[in-house]
């Protein structure tokens, strides 16, 4: 799991690339001209962000005529939702703040 | 360790530190050094004692089960609808001391694992946002 977890994070660290994900959750189906109109970066861009988006697993695309269609797959969110995962991912960096404290600390 | 929905869950973290169990025990246990890498807290190492833990997205409400000095130490935590068991196990190692956590998690149900994840995922996204940005 911790690779699945890493690529979740790597993917959605980007504000860009989560708000085009937010939206296809948000608002369904859309095609990629209809998501670049919203972007605020050039198609190219959002072509991009959205091949990211695939390789994760967080969205799955659909070829109608020329133009393809986006969704979302938040199914593939379920390892950031699970509470295991998460109380892990605070623990470890409560830890690396206890580390910190603890050389600055008197014997 | 991930089980399912109704079943108890845990998380485990260890770690070893160069630093003898006294200096942890004061880090796992003085409220003002339990604020710099936890969360700030009214804290005391009292049996049976009630402390909450803040932080800017919530409170943590707590209270001490376990308290044997340098040892071990063991508190209920209680937030996002989920009530757990925090325990620590300080054991005396070659290079200092192995540290080690474990979070047990009860009565998880569909809507505690729902609010969890709720109020769990976007605030755990920023933070990885914060901690990605440092390690570029």
């Amino acid at each position: 799991m911790p690779n699945t977890f890493d690529v979740l994070f790597k993917t959605l660290a980007d504000p860009t690339r989560r708000a085009i994900f937010e939206r296809l959750c948000r608002d369904g189906e859309q095609t990629v001209a209809a998501l670049t109109a919203q972007a605020g970066v050039s198609q190219p861009a959002v072509s991009k962000h959205l091949g990211v988006l695939k390789q994760a697993g967080l969205v799955l695309d659909r070829q109608s005529g020329r133009q393809t269609h986006y969704r979302s797959q938040p199914a593939a969110l379920a390892p950031l939702l699970d509470w295991t995962s998460q109380m892990a991912g605070f623990w470890e960096s409560r830890f690396d703040d206890l580390e910190q404290l603890l050389k600055r600390m008197d014997n | 360790m991930t089980n399912t929905a109704a079943e108890t869950r845990s998380v485990v973290v260890e770690r070893e530190f160069g630093h003898a169990p006294e200096k942890l025990w004061r880090a796992l246990t003085q409220p003002h050094l339990i604020a710099e890498w936890l969360m700030k807290n009214d804290f005391q190492p009292v049996l049976g004692h009630r402390f909450d833990l803040s932080a800017n997205w919530g409170v943590v409400a707590c209270r001490v089960t376990e308290v044997e000095p340098n040892q071990k130490l063991a508190y209920t935590w209680e937030a996002l609808g989920l009530e757990s068991v925090v325990t620590w196990t300080l054991t005396p190692s070659s290079n200092g001391t192995l540290l080690r956590m474990e979070q047990i998690g009860f009565r998880p149900d569909q809507e505690q694992a729902y609010q969890g994840a709720k109020f769990g995922w976007p605030r755990f996204l920023a933070s990885m946002e914060q901690l990605l940005a440092r390690l570029d």
